[in-house]
């Protein structure tokens, strides 16, 4: 299990109803059923994921988040989690506004641009930083909008999201002094718990 | 196993093979949504594979609008083309023989051995023809619940139907919730637009004005009103297939090198019309046609609902897979999601895919690497249950 597969499940309570946004192959969401009894759907837009996820026995709905989430009720799930997701997506800000108007709470992990190899990489080599969390060519990434932990907190703040946990860590979520100190230079990718 | 002349072995490995269908004959009443009753009837019925030894391994196939018993393998060696579903049933296919007890039937009201409009009234000893009680999908799943009881089946590992057939796999999810594990829904719908009915309308219009019609009593006139059931079949054709797989498969390719000036067949795709129009009307019953585009017409769930398919969805116990298919315009993707969103929004267990296909409402039949795969993933899920 991915490291911040852990966290995740630590932070969804128990028999709780969960809409995981680009499950991938579902292991996130078969995890939480067979150790949290929760319910729910992923929801995932890759042919051979959805596959996967079928194989499993877990619950997936075709479906491209850059269309909103309309079908979904206001408040019909307690969690909505999306792992390394949202920097794929066109509209960040109105996917959040949708994962909280869905959701009671919502989980988001993303990479954090403002890491320090990054600005490294970026001031010293003049070129787009390439590293095991940004493995692609600039001009052939689906990360179409990278950002920092400081853009998202000043996005949260600004659409009146409360920020309710953090976790910072490194490419493996393994916890440090320095992220913990200095978590948008040190840090490489975050778990974000947000509620309003 | 045989060699054939051009070297294939007949049947091919991963076929059903030869089989048979066989007759269950009932007695017991079948009360109809319309209010009548059938007496005696009998339904066309066809099995693959073994039923295990406590009856938990039978997947029910549902058949759509021209669809019947014969879903998989061959009726003889020479020339008979396989079941209209033997892509997907067989060893080593999504519904696999190895695994399943398979049942298809024909629907009552059928033309292909079941109790219909073309069988003998046995209070009159004429065929039913026009007095053939107008059915419903409902009650098509009250005779195959019967005949389920007959096979000693208290309860399917699924059932599994496209389109109309969906439509069954549907209603049966509502009016027996126990007795199905698991409903694979493929490019059907919750209920049909007003489009969808239109179109259903053109057909019947077609067979009838056909002279030969005869009001319904062609049978005993010793005649078959095949210009409307063929005019009926081209229009149904048209919109099973998508603009793209027609322009693919004729473009505008003439028949001879030249237009004619005239009003026969000029271009390759109103010859391959006219062909299928003729070769259905030579095989489908008239009757039956109207029957079958009439239960189409009436399926919507959420009627008594006041139009709720979320209450409506309620009893449902099975886990789903809905499938639709991109270029289907008949039974579009909007149609399947509609039935997805009502079933999430009722908290029922359903996954859902949406294959990348040219093929419009006929990709249903049709093998695609993805549809195969998400398939195939899914009944061997089934079968992991039951096995």
């Amino acid at each position: 299990m991915r490291q911040d597969l852990t966290i995740i499940a630590n932070w969804v309570k128990p028999k709780s109803r969960v809409l995981d946004l680009a499950c991938g192959d579902g292991e996130l969401l078969h995890y939480l059923e067979e150790h949290k009894s929760v319910t729910g759907y992923g929801l995932e837009i890759d042919a051979e994921q959805i596959t996967a996820c079928i194989a499993r026995g877990v619950d997936v709905l075709e479906q491209d988040l850059n269309r909103g989430l309309s079908n979904f009720a206001n408040s019909s799930y307690d969690t909505v989690i999306m792992t390394q997701a949202l920097q794929v997506l066109r509209r960040q800000d109105l996917a959040l506004e949708e994962m909280l108007r869905v959701g009671q709470e919502a989980i988001v992990t993303f990479p954090n641009f403002a890491h320090w190899t990054n600005r490294f990489y970026l001031s010293w080599k003049g070129q787009m930083p390439m590293s095991k969390t940004l493995p692609h060519q600039w001009y052939d990434t689906p990360n179409i909008h990278l950002f920092t932990f400081k853009d998202f907190e000043a996005l949260c703040h600004e659409k009146g999201i409360k920020i309710l946990d953090r976790t910072v860590g490194d490419f493996a979520y393994k916890s440090h002094w320095k992220a913990r100190l200095l978590p948008n230079l040190f840090g490489e990718v975050a778990i974000y718990r947000i509620g309003r | 196993m045989i060699a054939s002349s051009n070297g294939d072995t007949f049947p091919p490995d991963n076929s059903v093979g030869l089989v048979k269908p066989e007759i269950c004959q009932f007695n017991q009443p079948l009360k109809l949504a319309s209010g009548s009753v059938l007496h005696d009837w009998q339904l066309m019925v066809e099995t693959y594979g073994e039923l295990n030894a406590d009856a938990s391994n039978a997947v029910l196939i549902c058949h759509a609008l021209s669809g019947n018993h014969h879903a998989a393998g061959y009726h003889s060696e020479e020339g008979s083309k396989p079941g209209w579903w033997d892509a997907y049933i067989g060893p080593g296919k999504p519904i696999d023989t190895r695994h399943f007890f398979v049942v298809a039937l024909n629907n009552l009201g059928g033309c292909h051995g079941s109790t219909g409009p073309s069988s003998l009234d046995p209070a009159t000893g004429q065929p039913f023809g026009p007095d053939f009680p107008v059915l419903t999908v409902g009650d098509w799943v009250d005779s195959q619940a019967l005949l389920a009881d007959r096979l000693g089946i208290q309860q399917w590992a699924a059932v599994v139907g496209g389109s109309l057939g969906g439509m069954q796999v549907l209603e049966w999810s509502l009016r027996y919730p126990q007795r199905l594990r698991h409903a694979v829904v493929v490019a059907s719908s919750p209920k049909l637009s007003a489009q969808n009915i239109a179109f259903n309308e053109v057909a019947r219009q077609a067979i009838m004005s056909d002279p030969e019609f005869r009001d319904g009593r062609y049978q005993e006139a010793e005649v078959i009103p095949r210009h409307g059931v063929a005019l009926a079949r081209m229009v149904g054709h048209i919109t099973y297939l998508s603009e793209h797989s027609m322009g693919e498969k004729f473009g505008r390719d003439l028949r001879t090198d030249k237009l004619n000036y005239g009003f026969g067949v000029d271009f390759e795709v109103e010859s391959y019309l006219r062909y299928q129009g003729k070769s259905f009307s030579e095989r489908f019953d008239a009757n039956t046609y109207l029957l079958m585009t009439k239960a189409l017409d009436y399926f919507d769930p959420a009627k008594a609902f006041d139009g709720n398919l979320i209450k409506a969805l309620e009893p449902i116990q099975c886990r789903f897979l809905v499938v639709s298919f991109s270029t289907d315009w008949r039974f579009s993707p909007r149609h399947s999601e509609e039935l997805v969103n009502a079933l999430t929004a009722a908290q029922k267990r359903v996954s859902y895919a949406r294959i990348k296909s040219p093929h419009g409402h006929d990709a249903f039949l049709i093998p695609d690497e993805r549809y195969e795969a998400v398939f195939t993933a899914y009944m061997q899920r089934v079968a992991g249950e039951v096995n």
